[in-house]
């Protein structure tokens, strides 16, 4: 039976669990590291325009940059844990990223009135092979800059992008979002990282 | 000198207090300096956390002999940690030489703790053990003046440690007092009657740690400041679907049969459940989505058929909130704790909690209950509490205007029969009276009004209560 990921959340168990934290460990290896620069091109195109749309907050148009059944991960342990037995700062499918923005969209969610304006950086993009060809881990190092009501700060950490080749073109997977201070005490996170 | 104007050594204090509180402090209303006044924050950092129970961390995060894990006392840094005898402590971070932090580390194992600074080091019970090159002193160090200093009365609760610095605050269970009969209930629906912590969301606002304790039992704010939970847990109700979350405030909450109970110390609770049917699967009824949620539910219900409701339960927010003066709450699943940093500025730490299924009450299910209990725990901390955080924030900007003095809490005040006491003499309101508030600041305002008799303790062999 085919189940709508937007409404309903049939993908997210066992085995997606265990894929996760499969996908997710010693994968940054130099013997992975692609070259080809037609393709590391490619990456960096598609972690630009992701940032593009944020920063314009242009959610709807964003999350067309995920398959369907996708993640949006922000780990509260250094080294991502086990979002199985641990709590995350966010752990997002389908269902409640199109939650999050709906909130995000909707004029009483106060704490994104007024609405931040963000200015991301993205640099280091490095990607790397897995055992499928059609499906690229992408590293990249990251410092998004926020204002909000007179007050600036910034969020940094790298993020680890699970991308995979579908239907003529690159779509993500997972986004895992790796906060320095992720297991500290946060202001206010109310933006998509 | 007296007691109230020295500190422990003797050597004198600052006057206690520059503030009369009862010009502060109304049945009605506070002044709003009790929140943007430095000096009283100051005095708030001895007399309410220090001299009342304060909860430190839990039993589960130092499972071990030799376990650790870093907390804080109002502003002191504090070692919490299970020597290797088994007895919990609460040490202060700070070498008695020259007053260096000895362990830098949030959490970990350490059978001793060394200063980085002049190599000083310690026993995990607090024991100096040794300094280097020690023939440089005239005097040994079996003074125990030379010993970490630690609090020296530490208690738990069915696994939450609390600390005082008060020896003349009552036992521990006394202080809880009432509350512990809801914080006994939401223990012991879950296996074994106990709960492990599983990490965190950890958050943090601009404003006084008060403002948060001031919110822990309000139903008014509900469906005002979470207007944009509310409508998004329901966004995709159709037809017969039951509306999801906190919704049961929607209509007339004032005369829902859900209530506020005040008990002693500053201690409250909201009762939701009430509101909500408790009937075996009627919890899991109302949660609002969350991933994995349909999977879980699809095997669960395979495997325990009739049973998985009440199985189901357990991955769903119990509907109450208790709140333990000063800075521990438990709502939902959570265990919130709020820590001062500064006058303006507080961390609020919503620990996750995970079930331990020892006896199988869950039939093989507990792995499945705990995946699905991480993700509903994350929901109203991303989509509920940030909401009232800046909310928080801007009532701090707001009493920036000084000349506007006071801050008003009288709803169900002086309203006949609004306010009822239980059989045990416990006042219960509607969930959406101030009456909590009015009751927590009495409290407060007591304290304030004394300058407790706070010690420290070093000798190692004694044996606190």
């Amino acid at each position: 039976m085919q189940h709508d990921p937007s409404r309903t959340s049939y993908y997210v168990g066992d085995h997606f669990y265990q894929s996760l934290v499969d996908s997710y460990a010693d994968w940054q290896t130099d013997d992975a590291e692609i070259t080809d620069p037609d393709l590391r091109d490619t990456c960096r195109m598609l972690l630009e325009k992701e940032a593009r749309l944020l920063d314009r907050n242009k959610l709807d148009d964003w999350l067309t940059l995920y398959v369907p059944e996708c993640l949006y991960w922000v780990p509260a342990t250094p080294h991502g844990g086990d979002p199985r037995t641990e709590i995350a700062v966010c752990f997002d499918d389908r269902r409640r990223i199109e939650d999050r923005i709906y909130r995000l969209q909707n004029e009483f969610a106060w704490s994104q009135r007024p609405l931040s304006r963000t200015a991301r950086l993205i640099t280091n993009i490095s990607a790397f092979s897995t055992k499928d060809p059609d499906t690229l881990m992408v590293r990249s190092t990251f410092l998004t800059n926020e204002f909000q009501a007179g007050d600036k700060r910034n969020y940094t950490g790298w993020y680890g992008h699970k991308i995979g080749f579908i239907d003529g073109g690159w779509k993500i997977l997972v986004k895992q979002v790796n906060l320095i201070d992720c297991d500290q005490n946060l202001r206010n996170l109310s933006i998509i990282l | 000198m007296t007691p109230d104007d020295s500190f422990t050594s003797g050597v004198t204090r600052p006057a206690a207090t520059q503030f009369n509180f009862n010009e502060l402090i109304f049945e009605d209303r506070v002044h709003q300096c009790i929140y943007t006044e430095e000096a009283i924050f100051r005095e708030e950092m001895r007399k309410v956390f220090g001299g009342v129970w304060v909860y430190l961390a839990h039993e589960s995060q130092i499972p071990k002999n030799d376990d650790f894990v870093a907390s804080k006392l109002g502003l002191r840094p504090i070692i919490v940690v299970r020597d290797s005898t088994g007895r919990i402590r609460a040490l202060y971070n700070r070498c008695t030489h020259r007053g260096s932090t000895v362990c830098r580390q949030q959490q970990g194992s350490a059978k001793s703790f060394s200063c980085p600074y002049h190599g000083w080091s310690y026993f995990n019970s607090g024991k100096i053990s040794g300094v280097p090159w020690p023939d440089g002193y005239a005097d040994d160090f079996s003074d125990p003046k030379y010993n970490l200093a630690q609090v020296p009365r530490v208690q738990s609760y069915r696994g939450f440690i609390f600390g005082t610095l008060n020896p003349d605050m009552p036992p521990l269970k006394d202080y809880l007092g009432g509350v512990k009969k809801p914080l006994d209930e939401w223990l012991d629906r879950h296996p074994g009657g106990k709960l492990t912590f599983c990490d965190a969301n950890r958050l943090k606002f601009n404003g006084n740690w008060k403002l948060l304790y001031d919110n822990s039992a309000d139903g008014y704010h509900v469906i005002f400041s979470h207007r944009s939970l509310l409508a998004m847990e329901n966004r995709l109700n159709e037809g017969d679907d039951e509306d999801k979350g906190m919704s049961y405030y929607k209509s007339s909450p004032d005369k829902a049969p859900f209530y506020v109970k005040v008990f002693e110390n500053g201690h409250h609770y909201k009762d939701k459940r009430p509101a909500v049917d408790t009937s075996p699967g009627g919890l899991w009824a109302i949660e609002g989505p969350h991933p994995g949620m349909e999977h879980y539910e699809e095997i669960i219900r395979e495997k325990l058929g009739d049973k998985a409701g009440s199985v189901l339960d357990i991955a769903s927010s119990e509907p109450v909130n208790i709140n333990i003066f000063p800075n521990l709450h438990i709502l939902g699943n959570h265990v919130q704790v709020s820590q001062p940093v500064s006058l303006t500025e507080t961390d609020t730490t919503w620990w996750g909690t995970a079930v331990i299924d020892d006896e199988d009450e869950l039939h093989g299910c507990v792995d499945a209950v705990n995946a699905l209990r991480m993700r509903t725990q994350e929901s109203f901390p991303n989509f509920g509490e940030l909401d009232d955080l800046m909310n928080f924030e801007q009532i701090q900007t707001g009493l920036a205007g000084v000349e506007d003095e006071w801050v008003y809490m009288h709803r169900g005040l002086g309203i006949p029969g609004r306010i009822k006491r239980d059989t045990d003499g416990y006042l219960i309101g509607p969930p959406t009276d101030e009456v909590f508030l009015r009751e927590t600041m009495q409290v407060y305002k007591r304290l304030m009004m004394n300058e407790p008799n706070l010690v420290i303790e070093r000798e190692i062999e004694a044996t606190p209560d």
